[in-house]
């Protein structure tokens, strides 16, 4: 029970964190804005999807998958901060695991990458993807496992690095390049061989469709395949996330 | 309530990458309801202590009860019974004091219907009531530091850690400081296990104190008991560099240091005629002269022959507060 209870209150100090900083809510919505309607519109008339879904349309789930990619591997990268914040220490010396601690670290970052992902969707409705309501009740349990694997990932980051330092280094050799190998915003089939490997190692990439999928139906990869591809990413990130957690700090 | 033992460590050791030795070999006990300090400069192995003793590291060797429980064997039992406050903040900024309050108590599994009277209890006896809807961002180092004291003590600990609890603090907010940890011995019979590097604030504070160097506890009592072990009064002598070699030669039984001699005498007004005649002799110039009644620094001076460096706040630290200055 106190385990239990122990979850809830690292999730919920997480959630008090993330509502009281609303202007970065605010802040992080303007990326996708920018992709859905600018990129959107202005890349329309250059790309051939050769299928019939316009451009828009298609970059909807990577910009969702790229919100929630985000959000989920920035809350990982903050067991980082809370160690130079010095909170770290105070929840470490409770007399509570350290599996509670991360579990409840990684609810949290799923459940803002959760709202934050709910929060483009919205928005994309608005810019004129069509969504049908099927999809909106399976997408949710999806951004949650998607999320949850990301933010194994940065727990796993956070606790080899021992600073605020490396995080640059991360965000520009780890974060964009899985975004840009991803799919996400143009269909992988029409990249060369060479890319289209590194494509298919980037576990992004699995998210990316598995979320295309739902939401317009098309896809480059099977779909069972890509969840089945994603359930094992999110399993293998949260236990190396939890035993480095537990082993470094 | 006096008497019983509370803390008691056996040949507690710890060696880090194994070579360093931070702590070696040291044994006491610690009775229920005193405050006990360790003093010592930075660097001696009092974290280090404080952190084998709530179970933050594991010892090398040898061991430690507190509360009756064992620090490597029933760590978490320990946890439940002692309250801890940090020498860098471990308080969460962007949090109300309230909220981090009731993270802690939540965390160490205060009942739902205690909580929120325990929580205004702890705030009441810091002071700092009408700011529990504040975000902690906005208090002063002074007030960070009390509501950690505070938050040490919601879950109703038998023992207080509290390791260099006014560091950085300016003089006036340590004298509050000060006042909190003697009420809460009062009022409260908590017993304070306490590092501090100012000499003032052990013989200010602490029933006992345990004077520790390079990892040795090389002396433990009173602070009364301390300095009287030195005989008496302190003679200062401040002459000039060149003749600190034959200083040292013509007061035997002196400290030298930083052209500053110490010499321990019975009665320092009677003997200080004595000390310059005899300094004038053997040619050695005094510039000045001073009479100084013991404090605990003479007593770390008598026995290691240096001084305790005064510490500055740490550079992780300082680099913390700039950051928060610019709100990030």
């Amino acid at each position: 029970m106190s385990e239990l209870e122990a979850v809830y209150t690292v999730w919920l100090r997480e959630m008090i964190r993330y509502f009281r900083a609303k202007e970065r809510i605010i802040g992080s919505l303007a990326m996708p804005i920018f992709w859905l309607l600018i990129f959107g519109s202005s890349m329309r008339t250059s790309v051939s999807l050769g299928i019939n879904l316009d451009y828009t349309s298609f970059i909807a789930p990577g910009v969702i998958a790229m919100t929630i990619m985000f959000t989920s591997m920035f809350s990982g990268i903050s067991v980082i901060w809370d160690k130079e914040l010095g909170f770290m220490k105070e929840m470490l010396v409770a007399p509570v695991s350290r599996i509670s601690i991360v579990t409840g670290k990684s609810l949290g970052g799923a459940t803002t990458a959760l709202i934050q992902g709910i929060l483009v969707l919205s928005l994309s409705f608005i810019l004129g993807v069509r969504i049908n309501m099927i999809s909106l009740l399976i997408i949710i349990p999806i951004i949650i496992l998607i999320a949850l694997g990301l933010v194994g990932i940065g727990v796993a980051i956070a606790s080899l690095l021992e600073s605020m330092e490396g995080f640059q280094l991360i965000m520009n050799f780890i974060i964009m390049p899985m975004f840009f190998l991803s799919g996400a915003l143009f269909p992988i089939n029409n990249l060369p061989d060479w890319l289209k490997v590194i494509s298919y190692i980037d576990p992004v990439t699995y998210d990316v469709e598995l979320l295309r999928y739902v939401m317009t139906g098309f896809s480059n990869i099977n779909v069972m395949l890509s969840f089945i591809i994603v359930l094992g990413f999110t399993c293998s990130t949260l236990l190396i996330g939890a035993y480095l957690f537990n082993k470094r700090s | 309530m006096i008497g019983l033992t509370i803390i008691e460590v056996k040949n507690l050791t710890k060696i880090f990458n194994k070579e360093i030795i931070a702590v070696d070999n040291i044994s006491f006990k610690i009775k229920k309801g005193e405050i006990f300090g360790f003093l010592g400069p930075n660097g001696a192995g009092k974290t280090t202590t404080i952190n084998m003793l709530c179970t933050l590291i594991r010892p090398s060797s040898g061991g430690a009860t507190v509360c009756r429980y064992d620090i490597i064997k029933e760590p978490d039992k320990v946890r439940k019974c002692i309250g801890l406050v940090f020498q860098d903040t471990t308080l969460d900024d962007r949090l109300t004091a309230k909220e981090n309050l009731e993270l802690h108590a939540r965390l160490y599994g205060v009942q739902k219907s205690k909580r929120e009277k325990r929580i205004n209890e702890v705030l009441e006896l810091v002071e700092l009531k009408d700011r529990a809807n504040d975000v902690v961002k906005t208090f002063s180092g002074g007030m960070q530091r009390r509501l950690e004291i505070a938050r040490g003590l919601i879950h109703y600990p038998k023992v207080l850690f509290l390791d260099e609890p006014t560091l950085g603090l300016d003089p006036q907010t340590r004298k509050h400081v000060w006042e909190y940890i003697l009420n809460l011995k009062k009022e409260h019979e908590i017993t304070i296990m306490m590092t501090t590097h100012y000499m003032d604030e052990a013989d200010e504070l602490c029933d006992r104190v345990a004077i520790i160097d390079y990892g040795n506890i090389i002396a433990l009592d009173t602070p009364k008991n301390l300095k009287n072990s030195l005989k008496g009064d302190t003679i200062i002598l401040d002459i000039k560099d060149k003749d600190i070699e034959k200083a040292k030669k013509v007061f035997k039984n002196s400290k030298v240091f930083n052209s500053q001699v110490f010499l321990s005498v019975k009665n320092a007004g009677k003997e200080i005629k004595k000390v310059l005649e005899k300094a004038k002799r053997y040619g050695i110039e005094v510039i000045e002269a001073n009479i100084r009644k013991p404090t605990l620094n003479d007593v770390f001076l008598h026995l290691t022959g240096r001084e305790i460096r005064e510490e500055t706040v740490s550079l992780k630290e300082e680099l913390k507060r700039r950051r928060r200055i610019r709100g990030h």
